[in-house]
């Protein structure tokens, strides 16, 4: 399971609506249990694919050294991107240019520039030759946003759509 | 040398984030990492020995690719690699259709 915090989950989709109809992306940083990996912090990355930004999107590795290093503690457990105009579900490239095992690739369907479906995938497997991405359920926690909201509603669990 | 491990590989370092291994090049700090840690052998080179498309490395804040010596590069025990693997992606369509032939072309 994906654990996000409110804030940041709103944020991540808030980013696919700003480079619309571009791809957005960005890390996820935290830790990771037996229970998930777990979302602290969200790092926006600028798409280095200007070439296709509507329909490719890539981060600097040089950027990607630079966030890990200033994790402070936190460890990448995954990444999030949008699909402007297409679902959200992973693409042949998106399964092609994946290497992280173990971590949560979240992708968001932004249509005609808001924000639809998030959906998370679990790269899992051993090695590039076994590797496979399974559906990840969402959890997000909305106690920062704060006021009325009752303790049955403080997490809401989200399946895959 | 210090060599800053990625998440998923960490599995391979008993969960080190960093590991210090010694070598006086690039290619001896590699022989030596995946002497001790063998399992990260297959998760950064291919069959031809050669490193993965998708691993990045850097030497401090050099692109590995780059080093006019890459491999070959002379190394000090304060440099530091990071192995980066790449992330990239996206979706396999144009965005400007919403459901027409064209999407036959890609």
């Amino acid at each position: 399971m994906l654990h996000i915090d409110y804030a940041n989950y709103e944020a991540l989709r808030a980013h696919g609506e700003e480079t619309y109809p571009h791809e957005c992306c960005g890390v996820l940083l935290g830790k990771s249990d037996a229970k998930g990996n777990h979302v602290k912090q969200i790092v926006r990355a600028g798409n280095t694919r200007t070439d296709s930004a509507h329909n490719r999107y890539n981060i600097a590795p040089q950027e990607l050294v630079k966030i890990q290093r200033q994790a402070r503690g936190l460890d990448i457990v995954g990444f999030y991107h949008s699909h402007p105009d297409h679902p959200a579900q992973w693409s042949a490239t998106d399964f092609a240019e994946a290497h992280w095992m173990g971590c949560s690739y979240v992708i968001t369907a932004v249509a005609k520039g808001k924000a639809e479906v998030t959906n998370s995938f679990l790269l899992t497997g051993s090695s590039e030759e076994d590797k496979r991405f399974v559906d990840q359920a969402i959890e997000i926690d909305v106690k920062a946003a704060g006021a009325g909201v009752s303790a049955e509603e403080e997490t809401e669990l989200k399946g895959q759509a | 040398m210090n060599i800053h491990i990625p998440t998923p590989l960490r599995t391979y370092t008993a969960g080190a984030e960093t590991v210090s291994v010694p070598g006086a090049t690039v290619a001896e700090v590699f022989s030596n990492l995946t002497t001790e840690y063998p399992e990260l052998k297959q998760q950064l080179f291919s069959n031809d020995g050669k490193l993965r498309s998708f691993v990045n490395v850097y030497l401090n804040d050099e692109d590995l690719r780059y080093l006019p010596e890459k491999e070959a590069t002379t190394v000090a025990q304060a440099d530091e690699l990071t192995i980066i693997p790449s992330i990239a992606g996206g979706a396999d369509r144009m965005a400007e259709c919403v459901c027409c032939s064209c999407c036959s072309l890609l």
